[in-house]
């Protein structure tokens, strides 16, 4: 196992008799395999997106059907999780809410795992930058996130909605900023794995070779760095998921018409004792989220970190 | 010591300028002016709100106005409230015992119940109670605080009514019945938070725990004769202890921010619930303070773990 992590590729060559090549990324499935919960994880989660993306046109009712005749129902046989404050189906506005919650979740952890990786890598690789950028991470690091993103959300709410749209502009926001919020811990461990790597022999047979600056750190250094990024954003998009709901029901997300998740517990606040399913589904099904991606990561941690597996 | 501290302070100067910096950025380059409700006023003449943006210093260049901010904000000067027109340190002042009664609890609360379980957990790997506690953990901080709060409220105030429902903020404890009024309010806002306070400390203690128990030093305690209960307390768990400390002091300013939510759910008068309600009312200046009061605490929090650590862990050098 070790030497495998160490060198996959070069001992694909000399590994003919004995057995059949193994790589990096093969191990850390089989690995992966054997944490049931992160199976599980990985299980509840693809059948949460795969809901919410084909949900919608499996069950046909639509979200905003205003019912006056059953208002704050529970679930029944018509209404599989209830109905809403106005009468609507809850279930599909649970579906279609997911969606964007999820979306908001993979599209931040998408821009923090790009700059937080190009941050490291840059300062890992050229030491003139390195004491500049991790100054930058540092003050980044200390920077009070949830005010902030409120302060930002707050001045900037109008403009974006002007240029884009209601739906499309609060989601650009919502997305750079959870995402700008949220990159430096990427950044940390990319750079300790450059600062680690830059060292190696294959590093220096490339450059030896005369491979220019671009394609030592994209072609050679990053591959073998993905490993804890691909950890940590898997982690971080629990996190966003749980930060854009904690924006919606602050009500300072999304719309009110656009029922993300966070949103529908916002609403579903003001009726709690009357009706309690109202805040149940869109808040388990949040947790259920979180929860599953957090179980893969934790897998993917395990299956990925040789030290980790070997303990 | 006295030198090492020096020196955190003052590498922490320029993170704070840095971050008063960007607020303050965010501020200024925002689009509209914090004079935007009186302006759009149509009652204001455009030449008194000319001159009253000339008062308030509007019509100076950015970093002017920025070095004039930052020169008031170290006289502890906050500025005024646009809504409530009183003066954003009394504010801040004023909810701040509030968000320290519930916050300071629910740490205690969070630290008494992740130390024990930690160490059990980790001397009894594998048991039915490590899997347990680790599964239950895992719930603690993945599951969101709003809605672990809002199934409190469910089960304990709406279904059982065994616990007021919202926070009431006019209680002043004088004798036994109000002491227990405020008691019995505290403690859905204080389970959420130390749920998951608890559950990231748990987490921690456990991990440290299992990387110093295979460790040489506990073999030649347990060699030397001592039994189990003082190689585990005395020797294992004062060494993992140590980390422990630096994650208490990184976490308080991160409990701060989480507060805001458990504040809004249960309606406790705190600083979060201040910082939604100015959110809510465009009040900028009261924004901007408790956001850059929450960035010294990050900072200062910083520094403080980092002097806790140097003196726990005589390995550390500084100097």
């Amino acid at each position: 196992m070790a030497e495998n992590v160490a060198g996959g590729g070069a001992l694909s060559g000399a590994a003919v008799f004995v057995r059949p090549p193994r790589s990096l990324w093969g191990d850390a499935w089989r690995q992966f395999r054997r944490h049931r919960f992160a199976l599980l994880g990985a299980g509840v989660f693809l059948t949460l997106v795969a809901a919410t993306l084909i949900g919608p046109f499996v069950y046909r009712v639509p979200i905003d059907d205003i019912d006056f005749k059953s208002v704050l129902k529970g679930p029944s046989l018509a209404h599989p999780f209830g109905t809403d404050e106005l009468g609507r189906d809850l279930l599909a506005r649970c579906l279609y809410g997911g969606r964007v919650s999820i979306a908001v979740g993979i599209a931040a952890v998408s821009v923090a795992m790009t700059v937080g990786t190009l941050i490291g890598a840059l300062a890992g690789y050229f030491r003139r930058l390195d004491g500049l950028l991790m100054r930058i991470t540092d003050l980044f690091i200390s920077i009070p996130s949830l005010p902030l993103l409120l302060l930002v959300i707050l001045l900037f709410r109008e403009t974006l909605r002007g240029l884009l749209g209601p739906i499309v502009g609060i989601f650009v926001l919502i997305v750079l900023v959870i995402g700008l919020l949220n990159w430096m811990g990427v950044a940390r461990l990319v750079r300790a794995a450059f600062l680690s790597l830059k060292e190696r022999e294959f590093v220096v047979a490339a450059r030896s070779v005369g491979a220019p600056d671009r394609r030592i750190i994209f072609g050679h250094i990053l591959p073998n760095a993905l490993g804890p990024v691909i950890v940590a954003s898997t982690l971080g998009i629990g996190a966003a998921i749980i930060t854009e709901s904690s924006l919606s029901f602050l009500g300072l997300g999304f719309p009110p018409d656009e029922p993300t998740w966070g949103r529908l517990l916002f609403d579903a606040q003001s009726h709690l004792t009357t009706a309690p399913h109202f805040a149940i589904f869109p808040g388990a099904l949040i947790s259920l989220a979180v929860l599953s991606v957090n179980y893969i990561g934790d897998g993917l941690r395990d299956a990925l970190d040789p030290r980790r597996s070997a303990s | 010591m006295g030198r090492y501290i020096l020196r955190r302070l003052i590498i922490s100067i320029p993170t704070l300028l840095g971050i008063s910096l960007i607020i303050f950025l965010i501020l200024a380059l925002a689009p509209g002016d914090p004079m935007s409700q009186f302006a759009a006023n149509p009652e204001v003449p455009a030449e008194v709100r000319e001159r009253v943006r000339a008062s308030l210093g509007l019509d100076e260049p950015i970093p002017v106005r920025y070095v004039k901010w930052l020169w008031a904000m170290l006289h502890g000067d906050l500025g005024f409230s646009f809504s409530s027109r009183t003066p954003v340190l009394g504010l801040i002042l004023q909810r701040l015992p509030q968000t320290l009664w519930v916050l300071g609890t629910a740490n205690i609360v969070g630290i008494l119940i992740a130390i024990p379980i930690g160490v059990i957990s980790a001397v009894k790997r594998y048991s039915l109670f490590d899997h347990v506690s680790t599964t239950v953990a895992f719930l603690g901080f993945s599951v969101p605080s709003f809605f672990t709060g809002l199934v409190l409220i469910l089960i304990f105030a709406v279904q059982l009514r065994w616990l007021p429902f919202i926070y009431d903020s006019t209680v002043v404890v004088t004798d036994v019945p109000s002491f227990i009024a405020q008691v019995r309010q505290t403690i859905m806002p204080v389970v959420v938070i130390a749920f998951f306070l608890g559950a990231t400390m748990m987490r921690y203690v456990r991990a440290e725990m299992l990387e110093n128990i295979p460790q040489d030093y506990v073999r030649t305690a347990r060699a030397k004769g001592l039994d189990e209960g003082q190689v585990v307390f005395r020797h294992v768990l004062r060494n993992s202890l140590i980390p422990v400390i630096t994650l208490v002091a990184l976490s308080i300013p991160h409990i701060f921010t989480g507060a805001v939510i458990t504040e809004q759910i249960f309606s406790v008068p705190g600083i979060g619930h201040l910082l939604i309600l100015s959110i809510q009312n465009a009040d900028t200046p009261v924004v901007m303070a408790i956001t850059f009061i929450f960035a010294l605490l990050v900072v200062l929090f910083n520094l403080v773990a980092d002097v806790l650590y140097a003196f726990a862990d005589p390995r550390v050098r500084y100097g």
